[in-house]
C-alpha cells in the first residue's frame, strides 16, 4: 500500500516534468501552451502530439511555440506557422478544404447512407397487418372454456 | 430486395479492398511538404568549414542546386552518402548541405571519414533553420530551381532507385526550364 503511494507520487513527479511549461510564460500563456501542444501532432511518432512526445524535433517545436507565446503571437497564428512549414498534417484538427473534404465528410455520409438504408430495409419488411376478416367467435370461446 | 442483400455486402467489401489497396500502399511517414513551390525559407548560418563566414538562401539564386540536410548521428545519411559522392563527381548541379542539429567537430570528422561531396555546409546547431524548411527527419533533400524556389522533397535516404528514377529525372528537368 506504502509502496503504491509511493509510485503513484514518482509518476506523478515525473508526469509534472515532461509536461512543465518554461518558466518565463504568464498563467494564461501557460494555459494556452499547453492546450496548443495537445493539437499539434509530432511528425516524428506520427501518433502522439507534441506535448507527449519526446522526439527531438518535438522538444525543438515546444521551445519555437513557447519562444512565440513570449513573442505575444496568438494561437491562430502559431498553428499556421507550423502549418506552412509541415503542412495540415501537423494539426489534430485539420482545416475544411477540398483535400480534407474526404476526411471530414466520410463519417457523416456513411452515417446517413447506413440511416437511409436501415429505414429502407425496415419499411420493406414491416409485416401486412394481419386482422382475420371474421374471427369465429364461439369457437374462440370454446378454445378459452377449454381451460 | 433479396438482390439486394446479396449485392450490398459484396459492393461494401469490395470498397473496403480497394480503400486498402490503395491506402495500405500509402507511406504516412512521408507527409508532403507545403514548402514545394514556394521560394526557399531565407536563413543565416555559419559556413561549417570556415564558422566566420556566413551561409544563406542566396547562395542558390541563379541555377539549380540542391540542398542536403544530413547529421553525423544521422545513420541512414551514411546509407545514402556514396549517392552523394558520386553526384559531387559527376554532376554539374552544385550540391549544398545543411548540417542538422550537429556538434561542429562531430561533423566535420564524419566527413573526414566517409568524403566531403558539399559545395557549402551551413551549421544548424539549434535546428531552427531545419523548422523553417519544415525537416523532421533526416536525411531530406530538397531540389531547389533557378529562381530559388523548392521544387522537390525526397524524405529519408535515397537509393540507387530513387535517385536514377525520381530524383536525377526531377533535377534533369529543372535544368531544362528556362531561367525567368
Amino acid at each position: 500500500m506504502k509502496l503504491r503511494a509511493v509510485l503513484a507520487g514518482v509518476a506523478f513527479a515525473f508526469y509534472g516534468l515532461a509536461f512543465a511549461a518554461p518558466e518565463n510564460l504568464s498563467p494564461e500563456q501557460t494555459e494556452r501552451y499547453h492546450s496548443l501542444l495537445e493539437e499539434l501532432r509530432c511528425l516524428v511518432c506520427q501518433n502522439q502530439n507534441i506535448a507527449e512526445s519526446n522526439a527531438s524535433l518535438a522538444q525543438d517545436l515546444k521551445r519555437q511555440v513557447a519562444d512565440m507565446l513570449v513573442a505575444g503571437r496568438s494561437d491562430d497564428e502559431i498553428k499556421s506557422y507550423l502549418q506552412a512549414r509541415y503542412g495540415d498534417f501537423v494539426l489534430y484538427r485539420p482545416p475544411f478544404k477540398p483535400t480534407t473534404w474526404l476526411l471530414w465528410l466520410t463519417p457523416f455520409v456513411v452515417l446517413i447512407a447506413t440511416l437511409l438504408i436501415a429505414v429502407w430495409m425496415l419499411r420493406k419488411r414491416r409485416p401486412e397487418p394481419t386482422s382475420p376478416d371474421s374471427v369465429d367467435r364461439e369457437a374462440l370461446q370454446r378454445l378459452l372454456d377449454k381451460e | 430486395m433479396s438482390r439486394w442483400v446479396l449485392i450490398a455486402p459484396i459492393l461494401v467489401v469490395g470498397a473496403l479492398i480497394a480503400v486498402f489497396a490503395v491506402g495500405l500502399r500509402l507511406d504516412p511517414s512521408r507527409v508532403p511538404s507545403p514548402l514545394i513551390d514556394q521560394p526557399a525559407p531565407s536563413f543565416e548560418l555559419p559556413s561549417l568549414r570556415a564558422p566566420g563566414e556566413l551561409l544563406s538562401e542566396r547562395q542558390f539564386e541563379g541555377q539549380v542546386s540542391i540542398v542536403n540536410v544530413w547529421a553525423s548521428w544521422c545513420v541512414p545519411c551514411r546509407l545514402e552518402h556514396p549517392l552523394w559522392m558520386d553526384w559531387a563527381e559527376t554532376s554539374d548541379v552544385p550540391l549544398y548541405g545543411l548540417n542538422y542539429k550537429d556538434a561542429p567537430g562531430d561533423a566535420l570528422a564524419w566527413l573526414a571519414r566517409h568524403g566531403d561531396p558539399y559545395q557549402a555546409i551551413a551549421s544548424d546547431r539549434a535546428g531552427d533553420v531545419g523548422i523553417d524548411w519544415g525537416v523532421y527527419g533526416v536525411p531530406e533533400t530538397f531540389v531547389i530551381d533557378a529562381t530559388g524556389r523548392i521544387r522537390y522533397k525526397h524524405i529519408g535516404p535515397l537509393d540507387p532507385t530513387s535517385m536514377e528514377e525520381t530524383f536525377r529525372p526531377i533535377v534533369q528537368r529543372l535544368l531544362q526550364e528556362p531561367t525567368a
